[in-house]
């Protein structure tokens, strides 16, 4: 293989890594946080995507569709949070499985309902519809640049919120000790439907972002899902840290899995999980940030 | 075990003789209705073993299913009846490796952790048989015939009578019914219970804790295989849709209606959930409106896990018990 290509399938699996990232931070802060595993997460990528072909079609821009979105999508987590999940604190994570996974129904009817079966191709913004030029004879999309940079940008946003302001030391203090939290006056209630919508609308951002380069397509959420599983698992639960090296890895493994062994590709994220597993049991970064 | 005349005792028996006797009076798709409920309540029985004795909650456990599935369909020639003995025994050993190959590895870690690794593999192997043509890719391939259950010539049970394919079933779950009772009730099975409670005690009366939990895994595994195997020669056709995690998920739906921790609940959930799955994607009762049957099934799941933790047995026994 070229050096060449070698660089752009690099590239790739940073960019696909980084996008999963926005995906497994969003499940791995609402478990370290609430304790809850969310099998319907994927869901949400979904909804993202599909937000982004429809609503760019409505607005006519691609920009105004998202920031559309991204306000419903705040807004979707706060309901879901107080009609559902905030049973399920604390329960058994045999009852958040099967809950969540019953609300993957309910959203892939409703998908199917508002939005048909069909696959929905989203344009690239004209604005970022280009190639630069990263060698003499090697181009880049400019489109997988700006999804890195979105997501750089989010990541580090997350870590100033969580590690620097007055928000995140309270999430940090509820994942800690919820009670004592709630004794010295925080509304405990409010931070957890913040952080649940928080996880909601980064995997939908996610999907916005993604949508132009993946498209729309049915139960696009569960591949995504499963493979944001593998990252948590590898990452170490509830450790942010622990998810943005489990998605680099996993986007790598997959991106390079698919050039040398396409038919196999969907098994080397899978034997990547298996040799971690082996050496740490409990993940590569055990809940670093509590 | 001492049976007493009790009205309990009497409606079970009764119960039994009418489903032994199901296949003379009902019609064809009846029986084979109950046969897939039959076949259902083995599998969720295999994993009730795990979730219900063990405490270990598998969301991978449709992999035993596929498997042993696919296995069935790959055994069976094009053109002529399979050998059921060869067929058979060879799902079965394929579970029982994969069991032990991924039990080492998930049963390393614990409750969470556990969940998302069976259902990983699980995902694996459903990759496996998707995206390569091992298996005939997404489309799955057909068993034409079903295996033959004969000794050197001699045909025992045909299969492709759908009656007799009822009782064959039946007599399955009868089997692996007393058999998971024997063990439970055995020093192995209290000792799982023991797992269950507290696993840090066990291990520190001296129990080998991790080649029980390795154990029960193969086990359940294995059994999850029989019905996968049942599952395919029964309606002639695997696809990766029997491995996948929605699979995983209906079984796991299946032990919690039942009620956790009991076999004939396992059996119960899985008959309520088929029956339940049939009614509401029935065209010619509810119109249109049956190809949501997905979203009224979310909705019951969702209204199970929160308010009916204990099952649909639990909302029956919570009167007398108390």
């Amino acid at each position: 293989m070229e050096i060449n290509s070698i660089l752009i399938q690099l590239l790739n699996g940073i960019q696909y890594g980084l996008l999963l990232f926005l995906v497994a931070a969003g499940l791995t802060l609402v478990f370290g946080i609430m304790g809850v595993i969310n099998l319907a997460h994927g869901s949400f990528y979904m909804i993202g995507a599909y937000l982004a072909w429809s609503l760019a079609e409505l607005a006519g821009s691609f920009w105004v569709g998202i920031a559309i979105g991204i306000v419903l999508t705040i807004i979707l987590g706060m309901v879901l949070e107080v009609v559902f999940f905030k049973h399920l604190y604390r329960r058994d994570h045999l009852y958040q499985v099967l809950m969540t996974y019953g609300l993957i129904l309910i959203f892939e009817d409703l998908r199917s309902v508002l939005w048909g079966n069909d696959i929905h191709g989203v344009v690239i913004p004209e604005l970022l519809n280009s190639s630069i030029q990263l060698t003499e004879n090697l181009t880049y999309p400019m489109y997988r640049f700006f999804v890195s940079a979105v997501c750089i940008a989010i990541a580090i946003g997350l870590y100033l919120t969580i590690q620097r302001t007055r928000l995140g030391m309270i999430i940090r203090a509820g994942a800690t000790n919820s009670e004592m939290t709630q004794v010295l006056g925080v509304n405990i209630k409010l931070i957890h439907a913040v952080v649940f919508s928080i996880g909601v609308s980064l995997a939908a951002i996610a999907g916005m972002v993604a949508s132009p380069i993946s498209s729309a397509y049915p139960n696009m959420g569960t591949q995504v899902l499963i493979t944001c599983f593998v990252i948590v698992v590898i990452g170490g639960i509830g450790s942010v840290w622990g998810a943005l090296a489990g998605a680099l890895l996993i986007g790598l493994a997959d991106t390079f899995g698919n050039v040398f062994a396409p038919e196999y590709s969907g098994l080397s994220v899978f034997i990547l999980m298996s040799i971690i597993l082996i050496w740490r049991p409990e993940g590569l970064f055990k809940r670093s940030y509590k | 075990m001492n049976f007493k005349i009790t009205t309990r005792n009497l409606l079970v028996a009764v119960l039994l003789l009418m489903l032994c006797a199901l296949p003379l009076f009902a019609e064809k798709f009846y029986v084979q209705l109950f046969s897939k409920i039959l076949i259902m309540g083995i599998f969720a029985m295999s994993l009730d073993l795990l979730v219900g004795y063990v405490g270990l909650v598998s969301l991978g456990h449709a992999a035993f299913f596929g498997l042993a599935g696919y296995c069935a369909a790959l055994l069976s020639p094009q053109y002529e009846a399979g050998n059921f003995f060869v067929s058979f025994s060879a799902a079965i050993s394929i579970c029982i490796l994969f069991a032990l190959l991924t039990g080492v590895l998930a049963l390393r870690t614990k409750s969470f952790y556990f969940i998302m690794v069976t259902l990983a593999f699980a995902q694996m192997i459903f990759f496996i048989f998707h995206d390569t043509k091992i298996g005939g890719g997404g489309d799955g391939i057909y068993i034409y015939q079903k295996p033959l259950l004969a000794i050197s010539g001699i045909t025992l049970l045909e299969l492709e009578n759908f009656k007799t394919f009822y009782w064959f079933t039946f007599g399955w779950l009868i089997a692996i019914y007393a058999f998971l009772r024997i063990l439970l009730q055995s020093h192995y099975g209290h000792a799982l219970g023991g797992i269950k409670v507290n696993e840090h005690r066990m291990r520190a009366l001296g129990y080998p804790v991790f080649w029980y939990k390795l154990s029960a895994y193969v086990i359940a595994g294995s059994i999850g295989g029989i019905a996968g195997y049942f599952n395919a020669i029964q309606f002639g056709f695997v696809n990766p849709e029997n491995i996948s995690w929605h699979t995983s998920a209906n079984v796991l739906m299946m032990v919690i209606l039942g009620g956790m921790g009991s076999l004939h609940g396992a059996v119960f959930g899985a008959s309520v959930f088929i029956l339940l799955q049939e009614l509401i994607s029935n065209e010619s009762m509810l119109g249109s409106f049956a190809s949501h049957w997905s979203l009224m099934m979310g909705f019951f799941i969702v209204a199970v896990s929160l308010f009916l933790p204990n099952g649909l047995t639990g909302l029956f026994s919570r009167g007398s018990k108390k």
